[in-house]
């Protein structure tokens, strides 16, 4: 086989050489590409509706089902945001608002929009549509196990909405689910609430490990030829590293979900000790609660970054085409997006300063937390840097670049305030941190994916989304939520608890019921504006402007398919070589503003690039 | 209009936000200005690099906006730039870091002058407990727990006797002594927490944990669980005072020791422990 592919190389390599025989000589040099050493991959056609569209193992169909399934679950989540937002600005407004309701929506939507939301939609889809065509692969590595990979999540969330049905409610221990109350009578739906919501989460890790394996194997192994590392776009570095922290942290969250049902179900102690409750002691002993937060953390940690990494690789690929300049300091953001992933394994502890584990971890868990914001930090210099001397279109992409950086620089440092231990022992439980992580990993990412929406709408769908449309969903979207989480903060200063129904006539609050009452307007008028977006997606999708090839002029390999949209196996015949990074904008001496992935040297033999 | 105003706007509304809010901490009734400091502190240094890199931003959201033929700079790395870049985040960071550690150890190492006070949480409300004559906490178990034991003290430790046991749901404390909070709980997480006195630190069953303050200005607080213990949590309030050293022993010397109530339980028919109002919350 590889003999075949010495052929298409000298094919396309053939061609330049003999129009431009008279230049320096040794074009054939300068265009070589080492020979692959696999042979091209054999896909599954699919034939009928149901395995073109439904059990399908096309990564690309995988990951716009991936994205419809975490979209519905995130409508989910922003409607049971609205109930809270009402219950906390205007208590008793909607009457069947309950306590009980109240927590059970809390934990929802935290679960949903962190799990089954962010998570499944920058890995499963972004991940699954994105992978094989900026890497130059015809399909993911084991098409089969990622179909079952998102049926798998298909069955996790009906599970979960399941839970929304049976007596008693879904659970409402907060989405971090602390034993021992999670388990027990005293939370809502510490019935079959909970363990709905523990079999849900396994099943969506065990989901996941099937994707999260073929998106790795697909990176290290299927590249086409010429797609070193070191010219994979961000995009691609970001999705990879966060699925190896997934892969990593995931199965943390597996076990103490196992543990958890074992304590629920069999009455085991793994993290209950001996309790008193209603005067009588129960039938557990020995077991600690702590140590299931340090297993939840050792898990939830690293998933902060299983987000927020995607997005800071897709955000910089975007930045860079919208003001048609090459990333600036790619290494240094390759290196600092490798060495955040590694870094977030050695920081768990943070959330659990005030959770009486040793005091002395404080220590040791601040100095790491402290350190990760150095490689974060120059993540942002990059891309402030980027547009300095550019050539800024302001899109709507480009719009929604510019609020994430904005968002994230914000949530950004005021997590440097609760990462400072001594800092957070004020801050902690309070709606600082839910501004915070709000503003950090619920915005910035958010502001990313619509980023990318529009961005790559028109590679999925051919058509373009509309620009004014966006421009005013991209307006309502950032300033809403700007002024929803930034005054938030200051709810924390004054010391209000994170999780209270209601604060009665508590001397706190008083003088934050205005303030309450704003954020709440704020929220539902952010929701609403969605419908904008929802409507342009479904407008588009019909009467949207067609977008032909490559609308952005973009260098990376996913807009130079033969077919737009790209057809089952992506390239047609022959699979692409890749002779360059994705980041040569304007390079002096090129004729275009613009020198695709695919372009070899030889045909711009007039451009000084410097990095290749 | 240029979106670069809008973003504009933004920042500086935050900055007038953040002058002008009437919402900013309550004030502080405890030792624990540091803590107050080091904020301060994070707001300037970390309030600087937001405003810096969001200027830089608009600015070249206006600068360099988009223009036909345009000469756009070409370079890739900057080792210079990023090195400078690297050295200087890290100094700051470390700026921030190394006084936050200092009064961390401050907040772990309580001075031995401090008074021990047992802080019991259940759901959904709080009892107290404080060393008699001896100066000392009997030891206790969960398991001893009944209607003649509340605290659940182990009966053979003589130092338990004197201890003084508060049940209802109002603590006082005297200014200008440190105390040692020693958390407790029966049943599920807790947090004791008083805005004023900015410390706290979860109740966990099984263990003991602790912090500690000095109360440095009389008054009632309000105290509020801060961990999250089912659907009671919300109402899972107290009260505390802080007295002054008279009224303090005042209030000390109504409070009964566990050996006065045990003696008040054989004179009379065994009465129910007293709950909080917030236990009807179940019904």
């Amino acid at each position: 086989m590889s003999d075949d592919f010495y052929k298409n190389k000298t094919s396309i390599e053939a061609q330049p050489s003999r129009t431009i025989s008279d230049s320096s000589g040794s074009v054939s040099d300068i265009d070589y590409v080492k020979p692959a050493e696999v042979s091209d991959q054999d896909l599954y056609h699919g034939h009928s509706f149901i395995t073109k569209w439904i059990f399908c193992q096309d990564a690309k169909v995988i990951g716009i089902q991936y994205t419809l399934t975490a979209v519905f679950t995130g409508i989910i989540g922003l409607i049971l945001s609205w109930l809270m937002r009402l219950q906390l600005g205007f208590p008793e407004l909607v009457p069947f608002i309950t306590a009980e309701h109240y927590y059970q929506f809390v934990t929802m939507h935290g679960m949903i929009m962190v799990v089954y939301f962010l998570t499944a939609l920058f890995l499963g889809g972004f991940g699954n549509y994105l992978i094989p065509l900026m890497t130059g692969a015809r399909d993911m590595v084991f098409p089969y196990v990622n179909m079952v990979s998102y049926w798998m999540f298909f069955v996790a969330v009906l599970v979960l909405m399941a839970s929304f049905f049976v007596p008693g409610g879904p659970t409402g221990s907060g989405w971090t689910l602390y034993p021992p109350q999670a388990i027990l009578e005293g939370t809502p739906g510490s019935g079959a609430g909970i363990i709905l919501m523990l079999v849900s989460l396994a099943l969506f890790v065990v989901g996941f490990t099937m994707g999260g394996l073929n998106y790795v194997i697909t990176i290290l192994q299927a590249r086409t030829r010429g797609m070193t590392l070191m010219r994979m776009p961000l995009t691609v570095w970001g999705i990879f590293t966060a699925t190896v922290l997934a892969l990593l942290a995931f199965p943390a969250l597996f076990v103490s979900v196992i543990m958890m049902s074992l304590d629920r179900i069999l009455g085991t102690s793994f993290f209950m000790p001996t309790i008193l409750k209603a005067g009588e002691i129960l039938e557990y002993g020995g077991g600690s609660p702590v140590l299931f937060q340090h297993l939840f953390w050792f898990f939830g940690h690293p998933e902060v970054y299983i987000v927020a990494l995607p997005a800071f690789g897709i955000v910089s690929d975007l930045i860079s085409v919208h003001s048609r300049k090459n990333i600036f300091g790619y290494r240094m953001m390759v290196w600092a997006i490798v060495a955040i992933g590694a870094l977030s394994f050695f920081v768990w502890a943070h959330h659990m300063y005030v959770s009486g584990m040793n005091p002395w971890f404080g220590f040791f868990f601040a100095t790491t937390t402290l350190i990760i914001a150095v490689p974060t930090a120059l993540k942002v210099y990059n891309w402030v840097l980027t547009l300095w001397r550019g050539n800024i279109r302001m899109t709507t992409v480009m719009l929604f670049c510019l609020g994430f950086i904005v968002t994230f620089v914000n949530g950004g440092i005021t997590g440097i305030f609760l990462g400072n231990v001594i800092v957070d022992i004020p801050l902690s439980d309070t709606y600082f941190v839910v501004a915070h992580f709000h503003m950090v990993m619920g915005i910035a990412p958010l502001m990313v994916i619509f980023g990318a929406i529009y961005h790559w709408f028109p590679l999925v769908t051919g058509r373009l989304l509309d620009e004014k449309l966006g421009k005013w969903h991209f307006w309502f979207s950032f300033l809403g939520a700007y002024s929803i989480y930034f005054p938030m903060h200051y709810l924390g200063f004054i010391g209000v608890p994170r999780r209270y129904f209601e604060m009665y006539d508590s001397p706190y609050i008083t003088s934050a019921v205005g303030l309450n009452q704003s954020i709440t307007i704020a929220a539902l008028i952010v929701g609403l504006s969605q419908f904008i977006f929802i409507f342009n997606i479904v407008k588009s999708l019909r009467m949207g402007k067609p977008a032909g090839k490559n609308p952005w002029k973009a260098n990376s390999l996913e807009w130079q398919t033969p077919n737009v949209p790209p057809a089952h196996g992506n390239w047609g015949d022959k699979l692409p070589v890749v002779y360059r990074w994705p980041y040569d904008f304007n390079v002096p001496g090129a004729k275009e503003d613009y020198i695709p992935q695919t372009t070899p040297p030889s045909e711009v033999l007039e451009a000084k690039v410097e990095k290749t | 209009m240029h979106a670069g105003f809008i973003f504009l706007a933004v920042i500086v509304g935050s900055i007038l936000f953040h002058v002008f809010t009437p919402w900013w901490w309550t004030d502080i009734a405890s030792n624990w200005g540091a803590m107050d400091d080091t904020i301060v502190l994070t707001f300037w240094i970390g309030g600087g690099v937001f405003i810096a890199v969001c200027l830089f931003m608009i600015y070249c959201v206006f600068k360099f906006s988009y223009k036909e033929g345009r000469k756009v700079e070409y370079k890739p790395e900057d080792n210079k730039l990023e090195i400078i870049l690297t050295v200087v985040t890290t100094l700051g960071v470390a700026a921030l870091l190394a006084p936050g550690l200092i009064v961390w150890n401050q907040y772990i190492n309580t001075p031995p002058n401090a008074i021990n006070i047992e802080v019991m949480a259940r759901q959904w409300g709080w009892q107290y407990r404080l060393p008699g004559e001896d100066g000392k906490l009997g030891t206790s178990n969960i398991v001893n727990i009944n209607d003649q034991n509340p605290f659940g003290i182990n009966l053979d430790d003589q130092n338990g006797r004197d201890d003084i046991l508060i049940q209802s749901d109002e603590l006082h404390l005297k200014t200008n002594r440190p105390v040692k909070i020693l958390l407790r709980s029966t049943d599920v997480l807790h947090n004791f927490y008083v805005p004023q006195f900015r410390a706290k630190m979860d109740a966990v069953p099984g263990l003991i944990t602790y912090y500690w303050f000095e109360p440095n200005k009389e008054g009632d607080y309000e105290v509020l669980c801060a961990e999250y213990c089912g659907i009671g949590h919300y109402g899972m309030r107290a009260k505390v005072v802080v007295d002054n050293e008279e009224n303090y022993e005042k209030w000390l010397e109504q409070q009964e020791t566990f050996s006065d109530f045990i003696a008040t339980l054989n004179g009379k028919e065994i009465k129910k422990i007293k709950l909080a109002k917030i236990n009807n919350l179940n019904e």
